[in-house]
């Protein structure tokens, strides 16, 4: 596959309101693309693997930006930038899991462009995917990380359905342990998908990671005051600091009461095609004190039910250990 | 290098032969290989106002043109240099309204109405260095000098965000920019630091 330094013939529009902005979504269809801060964007265009005709820029919508206070929690605009994330002070005060997360995004430029709605709905980093062969995830008919030869290192070992490539987000961990709700617009009106149900595996819908359908823009996320203030762990473990995406990395929410574990999640990145979230831990984290010997009882749970691939066997002590941290706090 | 042929002189000469600043034929067009679009209703303007160190041009931008290659091709600002043009390496940062970005990564309709700075802007009126390029000279920072001005730009944003940086927020801010030398930026940074102190900046 060649590979191109400038961007291909593509129309740019820049909506100023968010009913110009569905109107646009509505008329291009699969040939449209949302665009917030591109980071994901411009390579697919420059390496010629996706061939939009419009990319419809929602950053001068101000509507879609910014934090604000709601009756029950917070609602954050999608085209919020992750720096603007990480040093916003409610957030830190009450929903600190996510500030870690967006602030392991990535390296600082791109977090300064990077939106939250971006990082959620980035497209999967499979290399094989992303080099534009016609895999499964492409449409075609084959996988080529899950193959004899395949390298598959970075893969997933739960959940995989003719696809093995992994959810890259990370904020998208912190969504799920946080309960938060997507809020999805298209000219037809408003759906509430919760974050648990808005990522997509392989067997529902092989071509795309989320629950969002052409013509639909990703326009906030809602987080509950629910979790607000509890105990947050956020890990994540990645060949570099700076650019890569998580191996596996850990976001959990605990709300302990007298020394109690009365409620948990826990969520691993970097394990499956979407975020993972570890059910069985969290039934039997209820009732148990978070301590080094809850850790070491529990921590044996977390690979449970996991396929690892040719090279990705590591990625399950991994995340026993990343989850025996978590509980030990 | 051939003094008559080098990469830099040819970019100026087609520049200053203006086939590529006011047109839209020029080198955007031969190497995109892109037909011209019509403009479709509602889509962007092409003919676009610029902010570029402290100065407003009037450019022509094709839709999907990358700040980068509108800095370098279009307006001779060959001080931002593009590396891997994949947001990977941080050789292209500029700031965009005081805050690093990769200008390769960056939409050049997207800073319209903002205000951009690259490393030819941060000299002094007087043609002196910055501080941050006096102490990167001072420290002996760069090696092949290939991505200094990326990082000229992600300290000087730094600085600008937080003028008294711990050595962990220096090393954190200067993480997303690469040296394939392997000079230690973050402490050069540090020397910067120590000019900015001095001169009470």
């Amino acid at each position: 596959m060649a590979s191109y330094d400038v961007m291909p013939d593509v129309q740019l529009y820049q909506p100023a309101n968010i009913d110009d902005a569905l109107n646009l979504a509505d008329r291009f269809g699969r040939d449209g693309w949302i665009l917030g801060g591109g980071q994901d964007t411009y390579g697919w265009l420059k390496d010629r693997a996706k061939h939009p005709k419009a990319m419809i820029d929602l950053n001068g919508i101000e509507t879609l930006s910014g934090v604000r206070q709601t009756d029950n929690g917070i609602e954050i605009g999608a085209t919020t930038t992750l720096r603007e994330i990480v040093r916003n002070k409610t957030i830190n005060a009450d929903y600190q899991l996510l500030a870690l997360a967006a602030g392991h995004v990535a390296s600082p430029q791109i977090r300064n462009a990077g939106t939250l709605g971006g990082n959620l709905l980035q497209d999967a980093r499979c290399w094989y995917y992303r080099r534009g062969l016609a895999c499964y995830r492409a449409g075609g008919n084959i996988c080529y990380a899950d193959s004899p030869e395949g390298m598959n290192r970075e893969h997933c070992v739960f959940g995989a359905s003719r696809c093995v490539a992994v959810s890259p987000s990370d904020t998208g961990t912190a969504m799920v342990a946080l309960d938060a709700t997507m809020v999805v617009q298209s000219i037809d009106g408003e759906r509430l998908i919760p974050a648990g149900s808005f990522f997509k595996g392989p067997n529902t819908h092989i071509t795309q990671m989320t629950a969002l359908r052409p013509g639909e823009v990703l326009t906030a996320v809602r987080i509950p005051s629910a979790w607000a203030g509890s105990r947050f762990y956020f890990e994540k473990v990645a060949d570099r600091n700076v650019w890569d995406f998580a191996l596996v990395s850990i976001a959990s929410a605990m709300r302990i009461e007298d020394g109690i574990i009365k409620d948990s999640r826990i969520v691993c990145g970097g394990v499956a095609c979407t975020p993972h979230r570890l059910h069985h831990v969290e039934k039997a984290l209820a009732g148990k004190s978070p301590g080094a010997e809850t850790a070491d009882l529990l921590a044996p749970l977390a690979s449970e039910g996991s396929r690892p691939l040719n090279y990705n066997h590591f990625k399950l002590p991994l995340l026993e250990n990343l989850l025996r941290r978590a509980l030990r706090g | 290098m051939n003094p008559i042929l080098s990469r830099r002189r040819f970019i100026k000469a087609v520049i200053a032969s203006g086939a590529a600043a006011a047109t839209h034929s020029g080198i955007s067009s031969a190497v995109a290989g892109g037909q011209e679009t019509a403009g479709e209703k509602g889509a962007v303007e092409r003919l676009m106002s610029l902010t570029i160190n402290g100065r407003t041009r009037r450019v022509d931008i094709l839709p999907q043109e990358t700040l980068a290659f509108t800095l370098r091709y279009k307006l001779g600002l060959t001080g931002t240099k593009i590396g891997c043009n994949r947001g990977e390496c941080g050789a292209c940062t500029v700031l965009i309204d005081d805050i690093p970005n990769y200008s390769c990564s960056t939409l050049t309709h997207s800073v319209r109405e903002r205000s951009v700075l690259t490393v030819e802007g941060l000299q002094g009126e007087d043609g002196s260095l910055h501080p941050v390029q006096q102490a990167f000279i001072d420290e002996l920072a760069p090696q092949c000098g290939f991505c200094t001005p990326g990082q000229l730009m992600a300290a000087v944003g730094l600085l600008k965000d937080n003028p008294h940086p711990s050595r962990e927020e220096a090393r954190q801010a200067m993480s997303g920019n690469l040296c394939r030398c392997g000079a230690p930026m973050a402490w050069c940074l540090r020397g910067s630091t120590r000019v900015l102190w001095r001169m009470g900046a």
